[in-house]
């Protein structure tokens, strides 16, 4: 600020450069800049705040009850959660019994990475068994992947007949959600929270309380 | 022709809508603070008006938490057509039907206390009174012929128009005392009084549920400008002296 | 750091403007309270294009949706009634402070020559203002800004011959539709903030150029060469000024001092605004008419109609006239003399200090009746107002009737050379 006093070349004294002036000026500068800033933060949360979402769009994003007792074994059903596909999937026994037999194929076999409640941190990544519950998006750039199913996944990869084919880039899934390796994706599909009421039906969004 | 002005007011309500009233108004000493009238001025809405009038600005879940009702209580003892706790307050009836019913859709009451004031809420829903010569039996003081019908009836009672007689030079006068009820409702004239003040508070609540805390917001913010503004003006103050 | 900035500025001048136009510009130093609110306006012109940027995205520009997506900015969007209250508090904050700076404008004379510019851009920033607070109004879609928009659309039926089609056009429908509240939109959030802007810049400009009044009408300008060095200023004060002029001692730098005490006014206009906002944000029916909440209903026209308080005196003028075309005629006259006033005033003499009591009387009956005016287009008519609006209308030309008349040989005190201290 001592730019703005009096101009150093003219002969008159430099009124406000006076020393007893200078600490209190200095601390009262401070502190009215440090107080207005504050004011300008605290100001700047309501514009902040409001592009969190709305309580129109957290009712849209509410838990999804599902009920699963027409879903036959080996199909999958889609429904919505949060405005995202979730894809439920009734596995067959085989589906189950071939999941062992590509992990050395994958990238990260025993969900290690935090893609997944804990309760489906195991080989199925799920609740139950039979049910295979993921949000159908890639973690690579977001698109749907396909389900690939009886054969039809060993195009692309070899030995493994039924799974998930991102068509955007490629990226590859077991019938876990379980990404395999040296494909743009780096994670395995994600596993949301869910719970089952009774055996046909499954509530998507939270998880049952321990 | 009396009669066929209330037909017509019947049909056209809106005609008469504008047609205002003297009649004074009562005071309604809303507290927005006071969650126990709260809550019970949100169960008469439910049970009495929700049939015909709806509150489609504002949710259960939101009006819930605002009045400090678990989810789970709410839905059980304050939402009854089985929707959503995260639903809009939406009325049971479909439009149409209460257009035909009323004349005109009865309105939404998500904002009527902004529109109205609470004072005048309190003394239209206290003011109603028996009027054979009405469709529903019912007028009201601080709007004449209105559309509705008396809902809170069995609460009240029949509300009469009460008069005290005297006798001048020989006449007699009719004075009109106020309204009283017959004494059939299942509410003494004070617990009535005491459900439409809770009444009226609940829908102020909803014509502007961020009431209370703007007013907790604003007075932390107004303390801060002080405070800034004493800095500030403590700054002005010290660079002015080289002026003066 | 110094290296960066000199390969800015070489290119772009950005200290050299901010220097000249914000920090060694040359402000006379008896600036009173009076010389806040142009600071002021445009901290809340500031306010306005935030807080609407933020509206628009929640809003619904739509007959069917607006009002309830207003409801939704309300209480769904967390915070949207901070933000909503801000924008309606602050279009009334804007006039508040345009009218106190228009007044002072009046009673310093700082029209008079060489301001008559200054002066006409600052009445096309407050048409131009007008205009968005008429058209932001409708927006909420409720009763007041469906029924306000009719009214005041079909004043330019009024105008002979194409009237009746012009109201059509302008409405895009037969009556006040979706297709006008779309247009007003439209005009609301791009075309008029950005004419305002502009206008604001000239504004601006302009008094940079002739430099700004003060209380007392003296000019701090002198021509080259009249002043000692004992009488110019010790403030550095930008060379774009001084090489044109000698300052004389009777000014302050921009910065800091005009800046601080600006600051000083800003948390005085902050409290009172925030006060309003989160307390009282409707201001009884003011600022937030009651009607206004409830939906636009083209069946039923509530049953007292007012624009909002800033419009009012107009309105009371409109109405006072019992004919039509001379009713709109009159109110847009009541604007346009506002506009003349650098040639109605026919003084040497700029500040009401130094001249008549006539004129003193003249300002402060004009203040009072302007109020009334408000006062009696904003409440409900009765007999009484009739007559009263008539005669307030013409007490308001009469100002400027008057001003014209006594202004030429007006009687006026001695004005001495440089600001006395």
């Amino acid at each position: 600020m001592s730019n703005v006093s009096v101009d150093a070349n003219q002969s008159a004294p430099a009124k406000q450069d006076q020393p007893d002036n200078n600490n209190r000026r200095k601390f009262l500068t401070v502190a009215t800049s440090v107080i207005g800033g504050v004011g300008a933060i605290g100001a700047a949360v309501p514009f902040i705040g409001s592009w969190n979402p709305s309580a129109k769009a957290k009712a849209a994003g509410a838990d999804v009850e599902v009920d699963i007792s027409a879903v036959e074994p080996g199909q999958l059903i889609r429904v919505m959660w949060r405005s995202k596909p979730v894809w439920i999937v009734r596995r067959t026994p085989e589906i189950l019994a071939a999941l062992d037999k590509h992990e050395d194929q994958l990238r990260d076999p025993n969900s290690e990475m935090e893609q997944q409640p804990t309760f489906a941190q195991n080989r199925h990544r799920s609740l139950k068994d039979e049910y295979l519950i993921l949000v159908g998006i890639c973690t690579h750039l977001g698109c749907s992947p396909q389900h690939l199913k009886n054969g039809a996944m060993e195009e692309y990869a070899e030995g493994v007949t039924d799974g998930f084919f991102c068509p955007c880039h490629g990226s590859k899934f077991d019938m876990a959600g379980r990404v395999f390796q040296n494909v743009p994706a780096p994670l395995n599909l994600v596993v949301p929270p869910y719970q089952f009421v009774d055996d046909t039906t499954v509530i998507i969004g939270s998880e049952a309380e321990a | 022709m009396k009669k066929l002005i209330c037909i017509l007011a019947f049909v056209f309500p809106q005609l008469v809508l504008a047609a205002g009233s003297n009649y004074p108004l009562e005071k309604a000493n809303i507290d927005l603070t006071d969650n126990a009238s709260l809550q019970r001025g949100a169960q008469i809405f439910m049970n009495y008006c929700l049939g015909c009038h709806s509150m489609q600005y504002q949710r259960y879940q939101r009006t819930f938490s605002d009045l400090g009702i678990p989810d789970e209580l709410g839905q059980e003892y304050l939402q009854f057509t089985g929707e959503k706790v995260t639903d809009y307050i939406t009325r049971a009836m479909p439009g149409e039907s209460a257009a035909t019913w009323f004349g005109a859709p009865p309105p939404d009451l998500t904002l009527v206390a902004r529109v109205r004031g609470p004072d005048w809420l309190y003394t239209y829903l206290t003011t109603f009174y028996e009027d054979e010569s009405r469709p529903f039996g019912v007028n009201n003081k601080v709007f004449p012929d209105v559309g509705m019908p008396h809902v809170l009836e069995p609460l009240q009672g029949t509300p009469r128009i009460s008069y005290t007689e005297r006798m001048v030079d020989g006449e007699v006068i009719k004075d009109v005392d106020g309204i009283k009820s017959d004494g059939t409702g299942s509410m003494s004239p004070e617990e009535f009084d005491q459900a439409m003040h809770d009444l009226v508070n609940f829908l102020e609540y909803t014509g502007e549920p961020s009431r209370l805390q703007s007013e907790a917001i604003g007075k932390w913010v107004l303390v801060f400008i002080v405070v800034f503004g004493i800095f500030a003006y403590l700054l002005k103050k010290e660079y002015w002296r080289d002026v003066h | 750091m110094k290296a960066l900035m000199d390969w800015i500025e070489y290119r772009i001048p950005l200290m050299r403007v901010a220097n000249m136009h914000a920090i060694q510009y040359p402000a006379p130093m008896n600036m009173n309270f009076w010389y806040v609110f142009g600071f002021l306006a445009t901290i809340v012109l500031v306010n306005q294009i935030v807080t609407g940027i933020w509206l628009t995205m929640n809003f619904v520009p739509s007959a069917e949706g607006a009002f309830a997506s207003v409801e939704y900015i309300m209480r769904e969007v967390d915070y949207g009634w901070i933000i909503r209250y801000m924008h309606s508090t602050g279009a009334s904050a804007f006039f508040v402070v345009v009218y106190l700076h228009m007044f002072r404008g009046m009673i310093y004379g700082s029209y008079q020559k060489p301001r008559e510019l200054l002066w006409v851009f600052g009445m096309l920033i407050y048409l131009a203002l007008m205009a968005e607070a008429f058209m932001g109004y409708v927006l909420p879609w409720g009763q007041m800004s469906y029924w306000g928009a009719q009214v005041i659309v079909s004043l330019f039926g009024a105008i002979p011959v194409i009237g009746e089609d012009l109201v059509i056009w302008l409405q895009g429908d037969y009556v006040i539709s979706g297709a006008t509240l779309n247009r007003f939109f439209a005009l609301h959030v791009i075309a008029l903030p950005l004419v305002i802007v502009i206008l604001v810049f000239l504004h601006i400009i302009a008094l940079h150029e002739v430099g700004s009044n003060n209380p007392d009408g003296i000019p701090i300008k002198h021509p080259k060469g009249s002043l000692s060095e004992d009488e110019k200023t010790k403030w550095e004060i930008h060379e774009y000024y001084t090489s044109k002029y000698d300052i004389a001692d009777d000014v302050l730098p921009f910065f800091p001092h005009i800046v601080l005490k600006d600051l000083v006014a800003f948390t005085i206009f902050l409290f009172a605004f925030c006060y309003v906002m989160f307390f009282a944000p409707e201001m009884g029916g003011k600022f937030l008419e009651h009607p206004n909440f409830e939906i636009a209903n083209p069946l039923k026209t509530p049953q007292h109609i007012f624009p909002v308080w800033y419009f009012t005196p107009f309105y009371a003028i409109l109405k006072a006239v019992p004919d039509k075309l001379f009713g709109v005629i009159a109110m847009f006259s009541a604007i346009a003399a506002l506009f003349a006033l650098p040639w109605l005033d026919r003084s040497n003499v700029r500040s009401w200090r130094y001249r008549s009591g006539l004129h003193k009387a003249n300002l402060i009956v004009f203040a009072i009746v302007f109020i009334f005016l408000g006062y009696l287009g904003g409440t409900p008519q009765e007999n009484w107002k009739i007559t009263a609006s008539q005669i307030a209308t013409v007490m308001y030309f009469g100002f400027f009737a008057a001003l014209f008349l006594y202004s030429k040989n007006e009687k006026t005190k001695p004005v001495p050379t440089r600001i006395p201290k």
